[in-house]
């Protein structure tokens, strides 16, 4: 990885070795130029399965679109048609209803010659990996360009270039069932890759790794979407996996979307019950014992206890925090998302008077009176 | 044991060994194809007909519900078809065949469905065809299973060509009958056992190596 710049040259991008990127020329031949290409767009797109035990409608006239250049993440509970609307992108799945468009193109209408050509412009990784057993690592990744016609010697260089990309070089000639879980998805993500996709998409691809991998793999691929302009689009049950990765963000509830947006907005301020209960986990709750003690109203000398919420419009600034009101901290859970401050702080605030919480409401962030203490705890 | 009989029994194995081997080797020439297609042309599979895929599966069900000594004598018309002649080696190898290749087939299938639908979804997604799916997916993963079929297959076959007699194949199975059993040669018996059980071992234990070669990727 280390070793690697990218270079774009006209058409395909190519990968080519730091220290000849370092003497062909000036740090602007190294940056990447970004493709416009990778757009997808929703058109009112269903789904309905239809099975022996009855009909299962998994999408629900979806209109969404993904800008190239993008990592897309896609939320839901189980069952959500998540894998339904990923897979209707290279045609895994067809619509009952509605189209795809891939950079314009309605990718119904294509024929068989047409799909293929398709997929090699979209590659695809999985929860599972999904690597042939019978092959090497290398034989893996060469696939789709064996397939392709592409001529041998063409096709070694090539794979080589994006082992090196995915840090597995030294692994080509060994067999996938002897490689851990984060290398196997490198492999994935490799083979993925050979034939210069314009889009990625990953099906759960981190669900089966440890926290510690799935941070290495996110990396990877937010390296890929930055250095080649790749769209990506992920769907993933770890809100932390979106907040780390994503620009944007939809969630998908019983086929129809619940809500869509820049991550930061959507998970500053949630507005459907079905992202609420997704981000969960992530919001911290009460203090047991601050819960115990709350009272719904001031006793004499009591502190108020403010939550205050910021959804990514302002930045918390602890000075005039201070200088509104005699406030002290309680809790507090604040992150950058995309450059935007999302979280709530708890705090308490002595002197209750009337214009100390419209001082403090002047500051930003949403104030919210959850109770009071008394003073002497 | 006389000399004479001693290259009776020899000739009896060659014997054997020919019609086991070309048998085998037809079971699998057409036994592969046919395997693929019935898992392929399922309603949901990549070559989708489903009436064929019924109709090739009952005329498969149809051939291995019949025992080999009865197609042995139904065949004798298509024997001499294809043959030329209803007796000697060629004669036994037609029903051998015919009966080992649905055999084989439907073995082979059950290792060519257990692969995983994961892995031809990732082919499909990679823009392979359905012609490269059949041959860098199907097939080499589930070759490990078609080679352990193909053991099972040709000891089985190696069981049936017993038989051939009937229609004067020779053969172990023959030398045991006419020999060991209709004139109490008890030598010849257990030498023919002796051999058989040996064939056998050794056919096991070289497709259980290749087996365990192919699953240590
Ligand atoms: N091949 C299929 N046949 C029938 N029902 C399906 C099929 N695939 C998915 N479904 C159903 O469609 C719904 C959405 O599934 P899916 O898109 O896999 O959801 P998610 O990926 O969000 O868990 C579920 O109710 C699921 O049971
Ligand atoms: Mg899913």
């Amino acid at each position: 990885m280390a070793g690697l710049a990218f270079d774009t040259i006209r058409g395909p991008v190519r990968w080519v070795a730091r220290g000849a990127a370092a003497t062909a020329g000036p740090a602007a031949r190294i940056a990447t130029e970004k493709r416009a290409a990778g757009t997808v767009s929703f058109e009112g797109v269903s789904k309905t399965y239809r099975s022996a035990s009855g009909a299962v409608q998994a999408l629900d006239r979806i209109d969404l679109e993904v800008p190239a250049g993008t990592i897309f993440g896609i939320i839901g509970r189980s069952g959500a048609g998540k894998s339904s609307l990923l897979r209707t992108v290279n045609r895994l799945e067809d619509p009952t209803s509605g189209r795809v468009l891939v950079d314009g193109e309605p990718i119904a209408e294509l024929d068989m010659a047409g799909l293929v050509a398709l997929r090699r412009r979209i590659g695809m990784i999985f929860q599972h990996f999904n690597l042939l057993s019978a092959k090497t690592v290398r034989q893996n990744v060469a696939l789709p360009l064996v397939v392709a016609g592409v001529p041998r010697a063409e096709i070694g260089t090539r794979v080589d270039e994006v082992l090196r990309l995915v840090g597995l070089e030294d692994k080509a000639e060994t067999y996938p069932s002897r490689l851990s879980g984060g290398q196997k998805q490198r492999v994935g993500i490799a083979r993925a890759l050979v034939s210069n996709p314009e889009i990625l998409l990953c099906d759960e691809a981190t669900s089966a790794l440890d926290p510690e991998t799935t941070l290495a793999i996110l990396r990877l691929l937010r390296d890929i979407n930055r250095r080649l302009g790749i769209t990506i689009i992920l769907i993933t049950h770890e809100m932390s996996v979106i907040r780390e990765v994503c620009s944007n963000v939809v969630v998908l509830e019983q086929g129809r979307i619940a809500e869509t947006g820049p991550v930061w907005r959507v998970f500053g301020s949630p507005e459907h019950p079905a992202t609420r209960a997704l981000l969960e986990p992530l919001i911290r709750g009460l203090p047991a014992d601050l819960s115990a003690r709350l009272q719904p109203h001031p006793a004499p000398g009591a502190t108020a206890v403010l939550r205050i919420t910021f959804s990514g419009q302002s930045t918390p600034d602890l000075a005039s925090l201070a200088a509104a009101a005699p406030v002290r901290l309680l809790q507090a859970g604040i992150e950058q998302i995309q450059g935007h401050a999302v979280g709530r702080m708890l705090v308490a605030v002595g002197d209750a008077g009337p214009d100390a919480e419209a001082r403090l409401r002047a500051l930003g962030g949403e104030i919210e009176r959850i109770g009071y203490v008394a003073a002497d705890d | 044991m006389s000399p004479q009989m001693i290259d009776r029994v020899w000739q009896a194995l060659l014997d054997t060994l020919f019609m086991v081997g070309v048998s085998a080797g037809i079971a699998v020439l057409a036994g592969i194809p046919l395997a693929l297609f019935l898992v392929t042309s399922g309603p949901h599979g990549i070559f989708p007909a489903p009436r064929a895929h019924k109709l090739v599966g009952t005329l498969v069900n149809g051939f291995r519900a019949v025992p080999f000594i009865v197609l042995l004598v139904a065949l004798i018309p298509f024997t001499r078809l294809v043959a030329g002649t209803t007796i000697g080696v060629w004669a036994a190898i037609v029903p051998l065949s015919v009966s080992a290749t649905p055999f084989f087939a439907r073995i082979a299938e059950v290792s060519l469905r257990e692969v995983d639908a994961g892995l031809i979804e990732a082919a499909q997604s990679i823009g392979c065809r359905r012609r490269h799916i059949l041959l860098h997916v199907l097939l080499p993963e589930a070759l490990p299973g078609i080679v352990g079929g193909f053991t099972i297959t040709v000891v089985s076959m190696i069981g049936a060509s017993a038989m051939a007699g009937a229609v004067g194949a020779g053969g172990l199975g023959d030398v045991a009958i006419r020999y060991g059993y209709q004139r109490f040669d008890t030598t010849v018996m257990t030498a023919v056992i002796a051999i058989l059980i040996a064939l056998v071992c050794l056919v096991q234990f070289v497709g259980d190596a290749a087996m365990r070669r192919l699953r240590a990727r």
